[in-house]
């Protein structure tokens, strides 16, 4: 009895081992870069791991092909490696000797890879698959361009400035006309003495411009009166 | 009795609010794009702290004599750069003319270079910036083929922004993106100098103190980045050898004369609006040596962030053969880190020659990252966009790294359309009825739309074509005619004696040396150096061309005989004007000495016309 035990265990091993090899048929490669991904809060790849992979593998089997009955002990692994990498199978569970098509696998894994993902707290790139390739996501655009938005930010501001100025200048000149206009026809009708001063129009010279001269400005102080 | 006085006409000349306003005009103006882009880059391939020693030689003897020239002659004339070379001597009126040409032909396509600047702005507003990632392809399997090829920064400037053809005589479609931001800038020119100097006069004080802030700020964080110091190291170190090939020289010397914006009128307008007692000499030595000392601070920050892009890249590559390395041989991870990296190479390379010879690794070299020169437009809107993208924060380093170029540039235009603008307004033919405001919208919407050649698909194949040939020869040859026009037709004594009625004291014999020979002499030799190393090979260009078998190197092609004539008449047509004055007035001179009754002009002077 335990003879015949310890031969069927042995032939399954063998079985086994055949099975899941570097480059077997309907074998993946996996590589995982956990210090990358997570740094100081890396786990290590321990037995526990490995049995969560098979897990998530049977699950993803399960999830894709409902007549699928994927046990855990169907999934394979060999050659682990320090990097940590392994390879995998799955074998089919109704005929323990052979194993399920590659592109089946490929196809569960693929339908299923964000949750594989989610499981082990790794992404598409440190989670790889080699053998499989993962659908891009589309970049976000959002739904105005936000550099229109900006630029007519930037054009109604200028256009603001721009008519302000024009405006202003219109109705300096405005201003400007009436007074010279309102200048002539008081001349006309000579009622402006404009006195000079060495030929310039007193009103013509900027006070503000001009220093004024305390000492002299202040002379009906220092003299007496007549 | 009163009296209907005669007002005496006031001059109606508007003026600087003060002296502050006119010298950060023309710091302004003299500071701009090339103090950042093309600066670090010949110092970077001259040798380094060496080049310093042409440059400062090339400022002493050219730059800052024909600057107090040009200053001082506007000063004293008080007027524009057409009226002003006519007042000097009739012969000589065909050296403002062209100096208003070449500003009419500038202002054309630096706008253009500014609208891709704004463009980029007002792209920084997104997270992610867009030129840090390539769009998908059609069906969704992988990156954009011509984006994949190249780098994103790549792809967002030639396709995103300009859409370049890839052939200069394939015009492409108008962009209208650029379109707008094109109308954005000239929109933007004409509120700032819609008055003339009464308007940018108030612009100057934010476009020309703005780059100063960011360049510091620049400065500050680009000295803590990793790998900056090495950037520093390589820019500064003087290599001495350098010195003895001539093109050193020649790139001094042209560096200074264009940085300095000589001979594109600008100057004489902005001078001429001085009070006449004003001491030019000392506004022509500050102005110059704010500048260079400009290029050299900007020069800091340049190469910082240089430095830590170089070293960035060179981590990269270290990163991507130690993935390889560890892929292929199973080892755990962080067992060969960028410090160990050559102990396991030389190890790995022992035990297992063909595993490491399949890995195809490729060699990195951090002088390699550092060679990798470039100036110009590349600097700007490739490379610095991708050291950009490494920073935290990439956003906010964007947005103020495109407005301190906004501002740099929009300075120098202010410059190049006063040198349009007030010869303009002094010209006889343009009514006195005409509001400035009205001039200078017309001025701005004629130069809008003859841009809009530029927002084609070859568009920036000819502002390079515009840069190269109308904003270089021309130059060149109109100062010289103006330094020999002051020294030999007006006479270098009266010139002396309206500097001394200015400033107050004679000029020295630096300055009289400088304007008699050696500056005249020097661009003799630096305009025939130039022609000569442009006809030695047949212009070319160089085309970004994804069908081209060696991309994403750019396309050697030559200019068609087209574009060359074009190329020539660039050159030719503000040159033309000297001698072409020069000979209208001898014929009409010669026929007027057969009349009797001609009376020869009055013999002008500073002092005459201030009185």
């Amino acid at each position: 009895m335990l003879r015949v035990l310890l031969l069927t265990l042995s032939v399954v091993a063998v079985a086994h081992a055949e099975l899941c090899k570097p480059d077997a048929q309907n074998a993946f490669k996996v590589r995982l870069s956990i210090k990358t991904a997570l740094g100081d809060n890396a786990y290590a790849w321990d037995a526990n791991e490995e049995y969560l992979f098979k897990a998530m593998v049977a699950f993803a089997m399960r999830r894709y092909s409902s007549e699928s009955t994927t046990q855990i002990s169907n999934v394979l692994l060999c050659n682990v490696t320090d990097r940590v990498s392994f390879w995998f199978v799955v074998t089919d569970s109704s005929k323990n000797v052979t194993t399920v098509p590659g592109s089946e696998v490929e196809a569960a894994i693929r339908m299923n890879r964000n949750r594989i993902n989610s499981a082990f707290l790794l992404s598409d790139k440190t989670l790889q698959f080699l053998k499989i390739t993962s659908t891009l996501s589309p970049p976000v655009e959002p739904s105005t361009p936000v550099w229109l938005i900006v630029f007519g930010v930037v054009l109604c501001l200028i256009v603001a400035g721009i008519v302000f100025l024009v405006v202003a200048g219109i109705q300096q000149r405005k201003k400007k006309n009436k007074e010279s206009t309102e200048r002539e026809n008081l001349e006309e009708k000579g009622e402006v003495t404009v006195t000079l001063e060495n030929g310039i129009p007193c009103e013509a010279l900027d006070l503000k411009a001009g220093h004024i001269n305390g000492v002299f400005a202040a002379d009906d102080e220092r003299f007496t009166s007549l | 009795l009163p009296v209907s006085p005669e007002i005496p006409k006031e001059d109606g000349r508007p003026k600087w609010d003060n002296k502050f306003q006119y010298i950060l005009s023309c710091i302004g103006f003299a500071v701009g794009l090339g103090n950042v882009w093309r600066f670090p880059y010949l110092c970077q391939i001259h040798g380094g702290g060496a080049f310093l020693i042409p440059y400062f030689i090339a400022l002493l003897f050219e730059g800052i004599p024909l600057l107090h020239l040009e200053l001082a002659l506007g000063q004293c004339l008080k007027k524009g750069s057409i009226s002003a070379w006519n007042t000097i001597s009739p012969y000589l009126g065909g050296v403002g003319i062209g100096s208003w040409i070449v500003s009419v032909l500038v202002s054309l396509y630096y706008n253009t270079v500014l609208t891709w600047v704004m463009w980029y702005f007002i792209n920084s507003f997104q997270e992610p910036l867009p030129w840090s990632i390539c769009p998908l392809n059609e069906n969704r399997t992988g990156l954009n083929e011509e984006c994949y090829e190249s780098t994103a920064v790549n792809y967002f400037w030639y396709r995103k922004t300009l859409n370049i053809t890839p052939d200069v005589t394939e015009s492409g479609t108008l962009q209208w993106w650029l379109i707008l931001c094109l109308a954005t800038c000239w929109a933007i020119v004409y509120l700032c100098t819609i008055r003339g100097i009464e308007t940018t006069g108030k612009a100057i004080y934010v476009t020309a103190i703005f780059p100063y802030l960011v360049l510091t700020i620049f400065l500050i964080h680009g000295l803590t980045l990793p790998g900056a110091t090495d950037g520093l190291a390589y820019l500064f170190t003087p290599k001495l050898n350098t010195l003895k090939n001539p093109r050193v020289w020649l790139d001094a010397a042209t560096q200074i004369f264009f940085s300095l914006s000589l001979a594109f009128g600008g100057l004489i307008a902005f001078s001429s609006y001085n009070p006449p007692k004003n001491d030019c000499e000392k506004d022509a030595v500050t102005v110059a040596i704010v500048n260079s000392m400009t290029s050299l601070y900007a020069s800091i920050p340049v190469f910082s962030v240089l430095g830590f892009k170089a070293t960035t890249g060179y981590w990269d590559c270290l990163d991507r053969n130690i993935i390889s390395i560890i892929n292929e041989f199973d080892l755990p991870e962080e067992s060969i880190m960028r410090q160990n990296y050559t102990a396991w190479i030389s190890f790995l390379n022992s035990s297992y020659p063909e595993k490491i010879a399949g890995l195809k690794l490729k060699n990195c070299d951090l002088q390699e990252f550092l060679d990798q020169s470039v100036s110009g437009t590349g600097l700007a809107f490739i490379i610095f966009t991708q050291a950009i993208i490494l920073m935290p924060g990439s956003q906010a380093w964007a947005i103020l790294f495109f407005i301190m170029l906004f501002s740099l540039g929009l300075s120098s235009m202010f410059g190049n359309i006063e040198g349009v603008f007030t010869p303009l307004l002094e010209l006889r033919i343009i009514s006195k009825s005409i509001p400035k405001e009205l001039l200078s919208g017309i001025i701005c919407l004629i130069c809008f739309l003859v841009a809009l050649c530029f927002m084609l698909g070859s568009g920036s194949y000819w502002i390079d074509i515009f840069d190269r040939y109308a904003g270089s020869l021309p130059l060149l040859v109109i100062a010289f005619f103006e330094v020999i026009g002051v020294a030999y037709v007006y006479k270098i004594k009266r010139f002396s004696k309206d500097v001394k009625w200015m400033t107050g004291r004679k000029p020295n014999l630096y300055w009289q040396i400088t304007w008699r020979f050696i500056s005249p002499l020097l661009l003799l030799i630096v305009f025939v150096a130039f022609v000569t190393l442009q006809i030695q090979k047949p212009p070319s260009y160089a085309a970004w061309n994804p069908k081209y078998e060696g991309f994403p190197m750019k396309e050697e092609k030559v200019y068609p005989p087209w574009v060359q004539a074009i190329c020539v008449l660039l050159v030719f047509l503000p040159c033309v004007f000297v001698p072409l004055v020069a000979l209208f007035h001898l014929i009409r001179r010669m026929c007027r000495s057969k009349d009797p009754s001609f009376v020869p002009p009055e013999v002008f002077s500073c002092q005459g016309a201030n009185n």
